[in-house]
C-alpha cells in the first residue's frame, strides 16, 4: 500500500491550495470554491488515518460523511448569500460588499 | 522508493487530478473553467477515496459533490454572469496570501508530515476493514452516530430553508 504520508502530503497541498485562494481571490464564488477544496483536503486526511489507524471503528467514515453534510449545507447557504448580494449591489466582488464597514 | 504497482499508479494520476485541479481552481480567470477544474480535483479525491477503500464515500463524493454541489456553483456562476471574467482576478494582498499559505504548508509539513514520514512498511495495516455495511449501521445505531445524524439532517433542513429565504425575489 502506499504509505500513510503521501495522503498527508496531498491533503496538505490540497488545503494550502485552498486557503491561498480564499485569501487571494476577489471573486466570491471563486472563495466559496476554494473552500471546497480546504474541506476535501481534511476529508481526505480524515479517511486516510481512518484507514491506516482504526479502520474496524467506524468514527473516521462517520466524520467524513458529517463534513459532507456542512460542506453541502455551506454551498448552498453561500450561493444564496452571494446570489442576494449580487442583486442588491450588481457585484460579487467581496471588496464592494462593505455595508458593515465602519 | 515506491514500488510501480497498480495502486500506487492509481494514487499518483488521482493526487495529480486532486491537486492540479486545485491550483487550476485557484489560478484560472473564467470561473466557468475554474468550477470544471473543481469538479477534476473532486474527482481524483473520489479516487483517493476508493484506494483507501471507503467506497460509499467515493460514490457520496461523485453524487453530492460533482452531483450536486458542483452544479450549484456553476449555477451560481452564470446567474452573476457579468462577474465571470474579472480583470483583476486577485486581490492587493495575493503575495501575502501565498506567504501565509506556504508558511502552513511548512507548518504541517513539519508539525504533522514528518513525524510519520518513511513508515514505508505498510505491513502492519489490517487489511479488513470495516464495510458500507458497518457505516450505515453505526449512523443509526443508539450507541454511535445516531445523534449527530439527526443533528445533521436538521441542519440541512434549516439550511434549505434558509438558503431559499436569502435568495428568494422580494418583489
Amino acid at each position: 500500500m502506499v504509505p500513510l504520508w503521501m495522503y498527508l502530503l496531498v491533503a496538505a497541498a490540497l488545503f494550502c491550495i485552498g486557503a491561498y485562494g480564499v485569501l487571494s481571490r476577489r471573486n466570491a464564488v471563486a472563495i466559496l470554491m476554494s473552500v471546497e477544496l480546504m474541506l476535501n483536503a481534511v476529508n481526505i486526511n480524515l479517511i486516510a488515518f481512518w484507514r491506516y489507524l482504526t479502520p474496524q471503528n467506524m468514527s473516521g467514515q462517520a466524520f467524513a460523511a458529517f463534513v459532507f453534510v456542512i460542506a453541502a449545507a455551506e454551498a448552498a447557504v453561500g450561493l444564496a448569500i452571494i446570489i442576494s448580494v449580487y442583486r442588491s449591489r450588481r457585484s460579487v466582488v467581496v471588496e464592494d460588499v462593505n455595508l458593515l464597514k465602519g | 522508493m515506491l514500488e510501480l504497482n497498480a495502486q500506487s499508479i492509481g494514487f499518483l494520476v488521482f493526487s495529480v487530478f486532486t491537486i492540479g485541479g486545485g491550483l487550476g481552481v485557484v489560478t484560472s480567470r473564467n470561473l466557468i473553467h475554474g468550477a470544471l477544474f473543481l469538479i477534476l480535483s473532486l474527482f481524483g479525491a473520489a479516487g483517493l477515496f476508493v484506494l483507501l477503500s471507503a467506497e460509499f464515500l467515493a460514490a457520496v463524493q461523485v453524487l453530492v459533490y460533482i452531483g450536486a454541489i458542483a452544479i450549484l456553483i456553476i449555477f451560481a456562476v452564470m446567474l452573476t454572469r457579468s462577474m465571470t471574467r474579472l480583470s483583476e482576478v486577485f486581490n492587493r494582498q495575493w503575495w501575502l496570501s501565498a506567504v501565509v499559505a506556504v508558511g502552513l504548508f511548512v507548518l504541517i509539513l513539519v508539525g504533522v508530515i514528518l513525524p510519520v514520514f518513511g513508515g514505508m512498511d505498510t505491513a502492519s495495516v489490517a487489511p479488513d476493514v470495516a464495510t458500507t455495511v458497518d457505516l450505515g449501521v453505526a449512523l443509526v445505531d443508539g450507541n454511535q452516530y445516531v445523534l449527530p445524524f439527526e443533528v445533521a439532517s436538521i441542519l440541512l433542513t434549516a439550511a434549505m430553508i434558509g438558503a431559499i429565504v436569502i435568495a428568494r425575489d422580494n418583489e
